[in-house]
């Protein structure tokens, strides 16, 4: 195979492309949003949300010149030292614990100069690399128990870390690499339990009484064996399966009868269950920003539920809501177009590598980037629970930025040097 | 190098997530494109229409004094969820609060909404808020919001010009949604009357909100705005000199004091005592201050001159004789025999002293003559011209009525008393058609019996008798100074003309000026002015005789009429009478003569509260029998 004389030729460009955009939205978005009148884009000065937009600016410079770094560096550098950086984040991440800079009501931040950053963040790109490299070694096939438990391992170490760490919405996160792992061979009825689990979960908190449920779940195993009662061994198993949804219901019931106060709330409010006034408060004001947006928003800085702050964290995590408002459907659905395009494209890219490494990475990015979009724009409209992460490369926030640019250009690279993998 | 199996499961993938992303899609067509509620929401959230309050107008006294005017006050607003890190101590100690206190109105405030500003006290002090707004760095979530008070610089004159309270439910049921909880308007007095005046015109504007309810700019650029426009100035005919003095002179009794000038109409001064400063009724100690009021067993907030009533007793005697005169059952020169009492139908009827007969009507006057008097009456009501008693007494009871008495004046106040005539009915219902005659209402001919009179119709009648026979409806306002055009309120000028014939003013007059000049109430004389008056001493159910005193000086074009009345001091000439004089004194001279400094020193250091304290005489609210 013949070396390609510059190495921008194999880069994926319609990827940065998207990349860009949805970077420059953001900034545009974050200006809207924490918008006042004469707000320079640039401010950098003063101790409340307006100088997000000058920020996130240098943190797009700052992202961009890592970038090109990483665009750089021979992609089998990360292929090498997979174990290596997955591994040394481990004791980074109990660190931060104890010797960490507290922040947000959370100890698991770390401090260098005005410099501050989540190595949670990054644990999701150190733990891609470490699966992928897993995933790629000879011999290793994920239907076999023993390597499921390690690649189970591999994700569950760092998750079970950061939900010790207490961010439990970045822990939720890791839950999506079961993508991947099915794109890999995983057993088709991993994701099927995995559904039935969600889909009885909310069942049993939306149902007000437990013995409705009992009763359906009954009536519906009687129905079938019914109608198969010859075979014998399927009776059995849909005896057992109502048997067990029935305990489960009864669980999670169990459960959320005991969780806090703050954390039913958040699960009434996804459920549209009544709640004490003001607590759904977060969800009301971005459903109403989003909706008042019409066909075509209220038109650019104009969004009254942005601008005179009825939506909290409108800069971070309800950036979204503030599109949907000033841009109305067509932005909104723009924007879900844009990832859209992106993940297609980076699966695209994913299919034609011939490196497994590089194709479970690229899975990993897909999965990371799909849940993020999943869970972030579907809090700002009220379909999916409040859990406080970022809409990549869209909301405000430094190490976010820098997170997400890091395991997408690292992708970026490793396709762009596909040829050089002999088959 | 690996062989894929499962490249299949590519596809899978990719329907998950455009299954996911439709699903999105479609919640957003469902809230920005079909479901229409959420822009009325978001306009509601973040526009406001806000009132804008006009300053209210000034008063002035005739002179051109200011005597009512607005003075800035602080209410401190607090957005409870942006105030957790406000510096509650230091708050406390600014605000003169206990830490419990601060506690109770944040929790106050949180109740309303943790996200909106509420006021967390009201009425601060422009001191008090100036040493909050240097610190106000260190309360985030505290905000300061101007409004204004009514400030009266003299301290008195306190029924008169009222107070400005909140407007309570029925006021604002009644504005057709103009007043809203929490706007002030005047509550009694000319603030009370002329509220439409003084209080000028709300205007609107419609503002952006943000989430804490602080302005962010104008909606629209203020193209739906609407300008408040201020009260009028208003220019009252009190002196306040004189209101002053008067309520010196009247401190530590009870009564009133009201004066007129006879040719305008125009109210000069008007006293109750005891009274109280206006100041007491504004800010935040209104209300405080006004439940002791309420609960005074004296009464302060009751307008003694306007809305108490009494027998006039003896001041009422130049009526019964102009009634006389007037109706021809007597001449100017008419002689009573008078031995101290009137044999009359086998009552006891006794004159209040011995003086000799007297021969014609102004000396009648001038000693008060009971006696006088009853046969004056009984002349009238015996009228041969009438057949029975129900026409003679209707036509003496519409003489007196021609003068404004036994109906309300229609004063520029909230509220007046209507005093009382006795109708003919309510003597036929009590008596029988056939069962009354003149000795059973004898002692209206002494001003005694069921007559009631408000201070006011006696000062007015008094300005009647001083202009020879008519009145202008006494009124507090001169004019207003227009800040906007609108119907213009003008004191109604018409002249009111009593139907007595104008040649039987010169010898009551004539006796109104013996009285002071040589009568009963010779204490009282003024070198170089010739005042003219009538003293009274008024019989009452709650105690002492109430000491009562009616006149107008000088006696040809007469430039005030005064009616006086002290109560339970005793006879006329002891204190209403004095009183009286230094009034018309000090308001025709501007000054009092060194020769009567005594006199003015004993009426304003008199005190008769003991005889008011509870048990040992009623709380008077009226003088009736």
């Amino acid at each position: 195979m013949r070396k390609e004389e510059k190495f921008t030729g194999n880069i994926d460009w319609i990827t940065v492309l998207i990349y860009v955009v949805l970077v420059l939205i953001g900034w545009a978005a974050i200006y809207s949003a924490v918008y006042t009148e004469g707000l320079s884009p640039f401010n950098t000065v003063g101790r409340d949300t307006t100088v997000n937009t000058g920020k996130q600016f240098q943190w797009i410079i700052a992202s961009a010149i890592f970038a090109a770094i990483i665009l750089i560096i021979d992609g089998k550098f990360f292929v090498t030292f997979s174990y290596v950086i997955y591994g040394a984040f481990i004791p980074l991440l109990i660190g931060v614990m104890f010797f960490g800079a507290e922040s947000h009501g959370q100890r698991n931040w770390i401090r260098i100069g005005g410099f501050q950053m989540q190595p949670s963040e990054l644990v999701k790109f150190t733990t891609s690399l470490a699966l992928a490299k897993y995933l790629s070694t000879l011999n290793v096939d994920i239907r076999r128990w023993r390597d499921k438990w390690i690649a189970f391992a591999i994700i569950g170490i760092p998750m079970l870390i950061v939900i010790v760490q207490g961010d439990a919405g970045s822990a939720i996160v890791f839950v999506v690499f079961a993508l991947v792992l099915f794109r890999e061979g995983l057993e088709s009825y991993y994701l099927i339990i995995g559904g039935s689990v969600i889909f009885l979960s909310l069942l049993a908190l939306i149902v007000p009484h437990l013995w409705y449920l009992w009763i359906a779940f009954a009536i519906v195993a009687a129905l079938l064996i019914y109608f198969n009662f010859k075979n014998r061994r399927l009776v059995y198993a849909i005896a057992g399966i109502a048997l067990i949804a029935s305990v489960y219901v009864t669980g999670v019931n169990f459960i959320f009868d005991h969780l806090k106060p703050h954390q039913k709330d958040r699960i009434n409010v996804l459920l549209g269950k009544e709640v004490e006034k003001g607590k759904d408060w977060n969800i009301r004001q971005s459903i109403i920003a989003i909706g008042s947006g019409g066909l075509t928003g209220k038109g650019y800085l104009q969004g009254t539920q942005t601008k005179l702050k009825f939506v909290p964290e409108q800069s971070t995590d309800f950036i979204y809501s503030s599109i949907g408002e000033e841009f109305g459907f067509a932005g909104s659905v723009l924007i879900i177009g844009l990832f859209i395009a992106l993940l297609m494209r980076l699966m695209y890219l994913a299919e034609r590598q011939r490196s497994k490494y590089s194709r479970v990475y690229g899975y990993c990015v897909v999965s990371i980037l799909f849940f993020h979009f999943l869970i972030n724009i579907g809090m700002a409209i009220g379909v999916a629970p409040v859990i406080g992460i970022p809409l990549p490369f869209i909301s405000y926030g430094g190490s976010s930025l820098l997170a997400f640019t890091l395991l997408l250009f690292v992708f970026i690279r490793l396709d762009s040097q596909r040829l050089e993998v002999l088959r | 190098m690996n062989k894929d199996l499962f490249q299949n499961r590519y596809n899978v993938v990719r329907i998950i997530i455009v299954v996911f992303a439709a699903v999105f899609v479609l919640r957003l067509a469902y809230l920005q494109l079909f479901e229409k509620k959420y822009d009325k929401i978001a306009f509601d959230n973040a526009i406001k229409e806000v009132e804008v309050y006009p300053t209210r107008g000034l008063v002035y006294d005739r002179k051109g004094e200011l005597i009512v005017y607005n003075e800035a006050i602080y209410d401190i607003m607090v957005t409870p969820r942006l105030a957790k890190t406000a510096d509650s101590p230091k708050i406390c100690s600014l605000l003169k609060l206990t830490m419990e206190d601060y506690s109770t109105r944040m929790a106050k405030a949180r109740q309303y909404s943790a996200h909106k500003a509420s006021v967390f006290m009201k009425q601060v002090s422009l001191e008090d808020y100036q040493r909050f707004e240097e610190s106000q760095y260190l309360f985030p979530g505290f905000d300061g919001q101007v409004r204004t008070i009514r400030k009266y610089p003299h301290n008195c004159a306190a029924v008169i010009l009222g107070d400005v309270g909140e407007v309570d439910d029925n006021q604002i049921k009644n504005s057709n949604g103009y007043y809203k909880p929490g706007d002030y308007v005047g509550q009694s007095g000319l603030e009370r009357y002329y509220e439409k005046e003084l209080g000028g015109t709300q205007g609107k504007k419609f503002i952006y909100v943000d989430v804490h309810n602080r302005e962010q700019g104008r909606f629209n650029d203020g193209k739906y705005d609407t300008a408040a426009i201020a009260g009028d100035n208003l220019y009252s005919t009190i002196d306040i000199k004189l209101q002053e003095y008067g309520e010196q002179l009247m401190a530590n009794k009870k009564g009133s004091i009201i004066a007129i000038e006879p040719e305008t109409g125009e109210i000069l001064c008007m006293v109750s005592s005891p009274g109280y400063d206006p100041n007491l009724l504004c800010g935040a100690i209104r209300g405080e201050n006004f439940k002791k009021l309420v609960f005074d067993s004296l009464k302060p907030l009751f307008n003694r001159a306007t809305m108490a009533t009494y027998s006039p007793g003896s001041t009422f005697k130049p009526l019964v004789g102009l009634i006389s005169l007037d109706e021809g059952v007597q001449g100017e020169i008419y002689t009573v025999p008078c031995n101290g009492f009137y044999p009359f139908a086998g009552l006891s009827l006794k004159c209040s002293h011995h003086h000799p007969w007297a021969t014609n009507i102004e000396y009648a006057l001038a000693q008060s003559c009971n006696p006088y008097f009853w046969q004056t009456f009984r002349n009238a009501i015996e009228n041969p011209k009438y057949t029975r008693i129900q026409d003679s007494y209707g036509q003496w009871a519409d003489y007196c009525r021609s003068f404004g008495l036994g109906s309300r004046l229609g004063i520029d106040l909230p509220s007046e008393a209507r005093g009382n005539i006795p109708s003919i009915n309510y003597y036929n219902k009590i008596y029988g058609e056939k069962g009354w005659h003149s000795a059973t209402i004898i002692s209206l001919g002494i001003g005694q019996g069921e007559i009631l009179v408000t201070p006011l119709q006696l000062a007015n009648f008094y300005a009647a008798v001083g202009n020879h026979g008519w009145y202008i409806k006494p009124h507090l306002v001169k004019t207003f100074q227009k800040v906007h055009d609108k119907n213009e309120v003008k004191p109604d000028l018409k002249k009111i003309y009593a139907s007595i014939d104008t040649r039987w003013y010169v010898p009551v007059n004539d006796g109104l000026r013996q009285v002071v000049e040589a009568g009963t109430a010779i204490e009282s004389r003024i070198e170089g002015i010739s005042l003219c008056g009538k003293t009274g001493t008024v019989q009452n159910s709650h105690g002492d005789h109430h000491s009562v005193f009616a006149g107008f000086a000088p006696k040809d074009n007469p430039k005030i009429a005064i009616a006086v009345v002290v109560e339970n001091a005793g006879f006329g000439a002891t204190f209403a009478c004095p009183i009286a004089s230094l009034m018309v004194e000090r308001f025709i001279n501007d000054t009092i003569a060194d020769n009567r400094k005594a006199k003015e020193k004993k009426m304003m250091e008199t005190n008769l509260l003991d005889k008011y304290a509870l048990g040992k005489n009623m709380p008077v609210t009226n003088g009736h029998h």
